[in-house]
């Protein structure tokens, strides 16, 4: 063989055995992004695969039992029970109102099962461009860095 | 004040547009005036710019509550230090900052370059000009940092403003912008004159050398930053890692791969004529990826931990990307023929061909960073589901590149030019090879089993053996002619080539970072809700809680766990881990506990309180250490790069080179 065949046939072998690396972990290693109602939609399909659902957590709906914490997730009207079961603790800014995102996946009992966590105070957001000087409340946050969320760190 | 800020940016804006018809038309019609005004209206942008920049930082400092940018990012109680940083602590004022860098660089540049280069230097002013018109742009007409607050049209202020997240009140994080920012500005420069020559179709590596230690200094600026924003994670936000592969650390570690392989193979053009053309897309892809980086933090594109706030600028970066990257690509394959390589490669085993693969190796990895970074926003366009990539994904790709990368950084420097014998290969590999077996050996036999931790750790003893190998073997030769001794001859050895013995410091700074991420698999977890007087076992530690307090400091509400920490039995004292929740804010932050020892981190974080009972994490980190160990070795051994080398004067006398008893350091 000769010296242009040797290198293309090592080059070959590097950049085939990363782009199966690459195509073989992307089964495995992704997060679905997806609405409440779409979750609904997605049948049985989303009881395997792993899914990032976001909505307002529901007013009282917080409730603290022994191995987790349970909440409705509220998102254009649509409600989701869900059940964080993860091991971290909850971050801070997870409370009543509270913009939340949460990892894991659909049960066959309706209920969404969490791993993870995030969650960011919804009166923290930066103002938008033009808003007025009097809704820039001092105290009021802007979303510079969001909360530590710790759980997706 | 303020309109005084607008205006200068304004003006600022109107020269930087003049500095690119001056010079393009001076050097076209031949007219040194014109391209000398043009050099001028260079420095006269940077006054400007230090003039809407110091306005900027005066009224953040004074606190005047009128203007949007301070009231939003500072407040009155706030330090003087962390007012400054608001500067760049936010969207519009670190666009400011930005340009304030690049008219700096750019003022340095025609200051330090005026009296050479004299065909190169117009277009290295148009380029560099142009950049900074396309940020003037942003600065003046998009996002001004000199928007006050009104109320139908009357101007208020708000009694106080905002603040800074309390987060992000902590040193390294003070200083982590401004030295990514100074990383991806800087690379505009060695950009710059490479498009020049190749505009100019001037002959030869003269931009190389020029722009040697530009790049070199602005990879270290980056890097550095990179790593700490990196232990700024690790120290402030508790969960006790370093890297997660979000979108914005990926944006900072993109041109630092590229520029790390333009680095090494800028190395084949010097020395072998080779690799020309590459050299040109690596130095504008990095640019490019600059940019890149900092449209990614700041159009909101893709959701990150980082986000700033999300704006209308995207579009402004698509443009100016899309308009570069055609006009960079249209300039190579049009001057193509004046980028033909002077040399041919010979052989596989060949420091040429471990370059070659250094490249690939290395730009893979840039291409797969990218593509795991942006798969959310193609999967969305290409199959209507928004996929993101987890950290997992990313560590299955880069851990075998890096362990690669790791193997050629040992096998590289020491390959010879053109082919190695088998004679050479044994001589160099040899004790290096066998002693790694041994390191991967004894590891499997005392009971480790993760097989990268153990490639790694080999793969990091059979470097570093190379590593001393050269420089023992160097100072020798130097001890036996002038008998100073191992150390001094070590030292000579360096001074003499600093750009070789300077470079394998740099890759034993790689060699022990990755010594501590082979710490990883390791790590142990504890978490646990304890009670006054309750036991917490990590590892080989038991942490058992003397006393939970808790007390109010004005600005924050705190929670303090007592600890007397002890490892097999023996005590180690105590360790007290706190929780701040600043109030204004609504924000918690940690206060970690840590006994850092070269072996192990012990890392306990205050969770969590309810009622009496405290969540506490409790991780140790074998090996962690090393990795700042070598982030600091690698700085050093850049720094060393950068002291100019001996040899190149020495060789013109090597008659006297027995008598040299003087040695003189050569001053730079």
């Amino acid at each position: 063989m000769n010296k242009y065949g040797k290198f293309a046939v090592l080059m070959a072998i590097i950049v085939g055995s990363l782009g199966f690396l690459a195509y073989s972990g992307i089964q495995g290693n992704t997060t679905y992004y997806k609405t409440i109602t779409e979750l609904r939609q997605m049948g049985d399909g989303a009881k395997v695969r792993h899914v990032r659902v976001g909505g307002d957590v529901e007013s009282n709906s917080i409730v603290h039992a022994a191995g987790g914490v349970m909440f409705n997730l509220v998102q254009d009207k649509q409600t989701l029970r869900v059940s964080y079961e993860g091991r971290d603790p909850l971050p801070d800014t997870f409370r009543d109102g509270a913009q939340a995102l949460a990892d894991g996946r659909l049960g066959p009992d309706g209920v969404f099962h969490a791993q993870e966590i995030q969650a960011k105070c919804a009166s923290k957001y930066a103002p938008k461009p033009g808003m007025a000087p009097d809704q820039l409340q001092p105290g009021a946050k802007p979303a510079v860095v969001n909360s530590p969320m710790r759980s997706s760190l | 004040m303020e309109n005084v800020g607008a205006l200068a940016l304004l003006l600022a804006f109107c020269i930087s547009l003049y500095a690119i018809v001056a010079s393009v038309v001076g050097r076209l019609r031949n007219r040194p005036f014109l391209t000398l005004s043009g050099e001028r209206a260079v420095l006269g942008v940077w006054v400007l710019i230090s003039t809407a920049a110091g306005i900027l930082i005066y009224s953040l400092m004074t606190g005047d509550m009128r203007m949007a940018y301070v009231a939003s990012h500072t407040d009155h109680g706030m330090p003087a230090f962390y007012k400054f940083s608001a500067w760049w602590g936010g969207q519009e004022g670190s666009l400011l900052f930005w340009s304030w860098i690049l008219s700096t660089y750019a003022a340095v540049v025609v200051v330090t370059s005026r009296g050479k280069h004299r065909l190169l230097m117009p277009w290295v002013v148009a380029i560099i000009s142009s950049v900074q018109l396309f940020f003037l742009t942003l600065n003046a007409f998009v996002v001004s940092p000199f928007q006050v607050l009104a109320l139908d049209k009357v101007i208020t202020s708000v009694p106080n403003g905002m603040g800074l997240n309390p987060l992000l009140q902590y040193w390294a994080m003070v200083i982590h912008p401004p030295m990514l920012y100074l990383g991806y500005v800087g690379f505009a420069v060695p950009f710059a004159f490479a498009m020049a020559s190749l505009i100019a179709k001037a002959p030869g590596d003269a931009w190389i050398h020029t722009t040697r230690r530009w790049t070199i200094v602005t990879w270290l600026f980056q890097g550095t930053g990179i790593m700490l924003g990196s232990a700024w994670a690790y120290h402030v936000l508790g969960w006790g890692g370093y890297w997660m592969w979000d979108p914005v650390e990926n944006a900072s570690l993109l041109p630092w791969l590229a520029a790390t392989a333009f680095l090494h193979s800028v190395m084949m053009q010097e020395k072998k004529g080779m690799m020309k053309v590459w050299n040109m897309v690596l130095i504008a892809g990095t640019f490019f990826l600059c940019i890149y980086g900092t449209f990614l933090t700041r159009s909101g594109i893709i959701s990150s931990v980082h986000a700033f706030a999300e704006s209308p600028i995207g579009k402004y970066f698509v443009g100016f990307l899309a308009i570069g990257i055609a006009a960079t690509v249209w300039l190579i394959l049009d001057r193509l023929q004046y980028l033909k390589s002077d040399a041919e490669l010979e052989s596989v085993v060949s420091r040429e061909s471990s370059f070659l693969f250094n490249n690939l190796i290395l730009l893979a990895s840039c291409f797969a960073v990218l593509w795991g970074t942006m798969f959310p926003v193609l999967s969305e366009k290409f199959s209507a589901e928004k996929i993101s990539l987890d950290a997992v994904w990313f560590n299955r790709l880069m851990v075998p590149i890096g362990l690669f990368l790791l193997f050629l950084t040992g096998v590289g420097p020491l390959f010879a030019w053109r082919r190695t014998s088998m004679e050479s290969l044994r001589k160099n590999f040899q004790w290096p090879g066998v002693g790694m077996l041994v390191v991967v050996a004894a590891l499997f036999i005392g009971g480790m089993r993760y097989p990268y931790s153990i490639i790694s750790l080999g793969l990091c003893f059979f470097v570093a053996a190379t590593i001393l190998m050269e420089f023992i073997r160097g100072s020798r030769a130097i001890n036996e002619k002038t008998n100073i001794g191992l150390i001094p001859a070590m030292i000579e050895l360096t001074h003499r080539n600093t750009r070789r013995y300077g470079g394998y410091l740099v890759h034993m700074g790689i060699v022990l970072m990755f010594i501590g991420w082979s710490g990883h698999p390791f790590n142990q977890t504890a978490v646990g809700e304890v009670n006054k007087g309750d036991v917490l076992r990590v590892g080989s530690y038991t942490l058992k809680v003397l006393d939970l307090t808790q007390g109010d400091h004005g600005d924050y509400q705190w929670d303090t766990a007592t600890l007397d920490v002890s490892k097999n039995g023996k005590s180690l004292g105590i360790l007290e881990p706190t929780r701040r929740f600043y109030k204004i804010a609504q924000q918690g932050t940690a206060e970690v506990a840590l006994r850092t020892r070269l072996n192990e981190d012990l890392y306990i974080n205050y969770a969590a309180r309810e009622g009496d009972k405290a969540t506490l994490q409790a991780y140790v980190f074998p090996l962690v250490t090393w990795i700042w160990v070598g982030t600091v070795v690698l700085i050093f051994g850049t720094f060393v790069c950068l002291v100019p080398s001996k040899v190149a004067r020495s060789w013109a006398r090597t008659e006297v080179v027995d008598v040299k008893k003087v040695n003189v350091p050569v001053k730079a």
